[in-house]
């Protein structure tokens, strides 16, 4: 038997997980549905997002949400040349790492500049969120996040 | 503190679907492959060690007795022993058979190496160990390189086997 007749076929190995996502993540997503963003308030007065239970510094519970965005500045980013099949762009974009206005955490996403040398650290993104209709509460409510005012920097 | 209150009718979210998928070429090998060939024609295909004698099905190209590759294909019966079975009452994700249904480890005649068929034509309470079996196959044009291709075993008539026919498969 020579190897052209050694068979092949495609193989799906797929578990469909659901996780309960507890009253903090769950208004996060709930924000996210409703297009908006919200974090939490944690240690003194700091706004933590996405929002977490526990203020990761001190370990007590946080307080209230609070919306935040829908602007940030880019705190750091890759830029990712070439999406696999399951990243949320088929076309090149940059995760990064968004510190939203109002919030005292970075927040990580991704931005559609059209190219790397349309984005710089520093840079101001607005959030591009999914039509109401299609928005579900899941963090791919979020389409990207592009450069303010449309254009690349 | 901005109001949070979602208006949504669907209420707030509780659960977030977090599917996990692993996307694979898969190969079975030259072996299996010729396994699976077989089974694309109706036959069942096994290998015998060159040293041992014993003959695999499905081979895996080796002798886990002997460490030497099995090269010598051998074309086995359609019939074979029930050596051993459970019957299946709990339903299951992914369950595509309506329970009770037979999970039995068949010998076919031929074979040193028992494997798992659906056993079916018997209510659950007649099986038993020793009992013959031939495979009844899907329609000639509906034959595919894979197990899909067995539909099922079913009790062929002939009387048990004696237990030391197959005592040392269990």
């Amino acid at each position: 038997m020579s190897d052209s007749e050694v068979l092949h076929a495609a193989h799906r190995l797929e578990y469909p997980y659901s996780r309960s996502v507890g009253p903090v993540i769950g208004a996060f997503l709930t924000g996210l549905r409703d297009g908006r963003l919200l974090g939490v308030t944690g240690a003194g007065g700091s706004v933590i997002v996405p929002p977490t239970e526990y203020d990761p510094t001190t370990g007590d519970d946080t307080g209230e949400m609070v919306e935040v965005g829908p602007g940030g500045v880019v705190e750091s980013w890759a830029w990712v040349a070439e999406p696999h099949p399951k990243h949320p762009l088929e076309t090149p974009f940059a995760w990064a790492l968004i510190r939203l206005d109002g919030a005292d955490t970075a927040f990580l996403h991704v931005v559609d500049s059209g190219g790397p040398d349309r984005l710089a650290s520093g840079d101001r993104v607005t959030v591009r969120f999914r039509p109401a209709a299609e928005r579900i509460g899941a963090m791919a409510d979020i389409v990207s996040f592009v450069p303010e005012g449309g254009t690349g920097s | 503190m901005t109001d949070q209150a979602s208006t949504d009718e669907r209420g707030p979210v509780t659960t977030l679907a977090t599917p996990i998928r692993l996307d694979f070429d898969f190969t079975p090998g030259i072996a299996q492959s010729k396994f699976l060939r077989g089974l694309e024609r109706g036959a069942f295909v096994g290998q015998r060690c060159p040293v041992c004698g014993k003959v695999y099905v499905p081979s895996r190209g080796s002798c886990p007795t002997d460490g030497v590759p099995t090269t010598e294909d051998v074309e086995l019966s359609n019939c074979g022993t029930v050596t051993t079975y459970c019957v299946v009452n709990v339903p299951f994700a992914g369950q595509s058979i309506e329970i009770p249904y037979i999970c039995a480890q068949v010998l076919l005649d031929g074979a040193n190496l028992s494997f798992m068929g659906l056993l079916q034509e018997i209510p659950t309470d007649q099986i038993r160990m020793g009992m013959r079996v031939e495979a009844v196959w899907v329609e000639p044009d509906e034959l595919t390189p894979s197990l899909a291709s067995v539909r099922y075993f079913r009790p062929n008539g002939e009387p048990d086997a004696d237990y030391e026919t197959y005592k040392e498969y269990l």
